[in-house]
């Protein structure tokens, strides 16, 4: 797993230039964080939808990648091809098994999407083994380049690159369309979207697509950093409910800044105690829960 | 223009309204009254196909409403107006006007009525960059209002425009229910400030217990201390 890039032996060993290299691995895995925190809280946000389906989405996207690399498209194609299809595909798990479920409470998707993640694991252990498999880093990206404190990975620049593009993206698409203007009011009052004459059905059915194909996205970066294994979507789901629970369940703002924080928290963690660092993410979730229950942005009330 | 016959309405097991019956002419302002309670809301939601289950039969010029969903009623020409203001508080006075138009054929010009708008609507002119909850309750039904008539919708269903809201308002409001009349906007009303409402209505239906009790001319009703005391007083 990608847990402890850059580990500390000794206590000597603790310059501030590791702890620098350490805050931008952090800043790193909170990229990935991020990619799949922004999804689950956008679909919670607009559908109130919990989509325990999300870490697997996010494996599909590592094994899909690993799919066209292995029948020789490129890793740039891939960057594209790759949320394409596992955005597709959340599109007919939305319109076949989700959409039946609305209005009937937030248990019942909860419960679909909690068992299709099982589904999904294991149509992928049956179709590609049950072991894992690593994944290389695309050629251009490979080596170290000098950020002023040390050399760090090209690679993971990359990843923070795309999530910083998909970020800024997101952000135009929501802010300055009219799609996204839908989608910010159709988050706060399905209804009077509605009345003004909205398919409400469809921007539910693009949110849910667009958060899966982000997911996807997340997943096919992730896999030349930590391989691809079918039970690989399972802690990172876990730590992306924490960011969302953290930032304020349905706010993009506060998944971006939880992720990060999450990130480097364990990164940071695992370079003085690396057995802790899984712990302290729990740890920031209940320091944040107790001192404000509904997160960073979160509305209070929410789920009432 | 609209056409409502034997409508009935249910939530879940409770059978809410019992043959409604009701028409509006174009260019008319009817109003719907009666207590609290009585099915108003309920009507008006069923219309615009916000109740999960109706039946009966509710045409708007020639078409069947019942059955489509909300969106399709939309773009035949029907604009609702609910009860509690119902603008978007995260979002800017512009925002909201904007969102009347996403899926109006008026989008492609979306700056010319903004302009149109701010010059019927000064208040909301003043605030057009304002987050839309920041204004009083008074300012943000007129932008409800104003958010709706942006698209030219051909029947505009008001759902108790003036509760809550400060009386200059109020008469403000109603002066533009006036000049939205003559400038020949459909109108269905509902609301409970009765004199009010008849004095800018054609017609006027009375509600009581989910069903059409009393039907007569504005003026007619105005004079009619009885029924106003029977069906109207809370
Ligand atoms: N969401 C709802 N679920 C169940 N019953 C409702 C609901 N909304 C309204 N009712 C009931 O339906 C009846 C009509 O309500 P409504 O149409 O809101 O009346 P009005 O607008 O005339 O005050 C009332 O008895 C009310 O209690
Ligand atoms: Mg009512």
């Amino acid at each position: 797993m990608w847990r402890a890039p850059l580990q500390g032996n000794s206590m000597a060993g603790l310059s501030l230039e590791l702890i620098g290299l350490q805050l931008f691995a952090g800043l790193a895995l909170g990229s990935v964080y991020v990619l799949l925190a922004i999804g689950l809280s956008l679909i919670f946000g607009m559908l109130t939808v919990v989509n325990f389906a999300h870490g697997a989405f996010f494996m599909l996207g590592a094994y899909v990648g690993l799919w066209l690399l292995s029948i020789g498209v490129n890793f740039w194609i891939c960057l594209v091809a790759v949320p394409l299809i596992v955005g597709g595909f959340g599109l007919a798990v939305e319109r076949v098994l989700i959409r039946p479920l609305y209005g009937r409470g937030i248990d019942y998707p909860l419960l679909l999407t909690f068992g299709l993640s099982y589904i999904i694991i294991e149509l992928v252990r049956i179709v590609f083994g049950k072991s894992g498999y690593p994944v290389d880093t695309p050629a251009l990206l490979q080596g170290a380049v000098d950020i002023g404190v040390g050399y760090f990975p090209l690679y993971r620049l990359f990843v923070m690159a795309v999530t910083g593009v998909i970020l800024i993206g997101l952000w135009l698409f929501l802010e300055r369309t009219s799609y996204g203007l839908i989608i910010r009011a159709g988050a706060r009052d399905p209804q009077i979207v509605r009345v003004l004459g909205v398919n409400i059905a469809r921007v539910w059915l693009m949110v849910f697509g667009l958060g899966c194909g982000i997911a996807g996205l997340g997943g096919l970066l992730a896999a030349p950093l930590q391989g691809v294994i079918p039970e690989m979507g399972g802690p990172i789901l876990a730590e992306a409910f924490v960011v969302t629970v953290v930032g304020g369940m349905g706010s993009l703002l506060g998944a971006v800044l939880a992720g990060l924080l999450v990130g480097v928290v364990v990164s940071i963690t695992s370079l003085f105690a690396p057995e802790m660092a899984k712990v302290a993410i729990f740890a920031l979730m209940a320091v944040v829960l107790l001192i404000r229950p509904q997160g960073f942005f979160g509305r209070a009330g929410l789920m009432s | 223009m609209l056409r409502v016959q034997n409508l009935n309405a249910w939530y879940g097991a409770s059978h809410v309204l019992q043959d409604i019956c009701l028409d509006v002419e174009q260019g008319e302002i009817v109003c719907l009254i009666g207590r609290n309670g009585a099915g108003k809301t309920t009507t008006l939601k069923s219309i615009m196909g916000l109740i999960e289950r109706t039946s009966g039969n509710v045409t708007f010029q020639g078409k069947e409403l019942l059955g489509h969903p909300a969106h399709e009623r939309f773009a035949l020409g029907l604009a609702y107006i609910p009860e509690e203001r119902r603008i978007v508080s995260g979002l800017s006075v512009r925002e909201n006007l904007r969102l009347g138009l996403v899926s109006s054929p008026n989008r492609r010009r979306e700056a010319e009525l903004i302009d149109r708008t701010a010059t019927i609507f000064p208040r909301l002119a003043e605030r057009l960059d304002q987050t839309a909850i920041t204004m009083s309750g008074g300012e943000q039904q007129m932008l409800a209002i104003a958010r709706a008539l942006i698209s030219d919708p051909k029947l505009v269903m008001l759902d108790e425009p003036s509760e809550g809201i400060m009386p200059v308002l109020v008469d403000e409001m109603f002066e533009l229910f006036q000049t939205l009349k003559k400038g020949g906007t459909t109108m269905l009303l509902v609301e409970q400030n009765v004199e009010l409402a008849l004095g800018v209505a054609d017609r006027a239906y009375v509600v009581d217990q989910g069903t059409v009790v009393h039907h007569a001319s504005a003026a007619d009703l105005l004079a009619d201390a009885d029924i106003q005391e029977r069906y109207c007083s809370v």
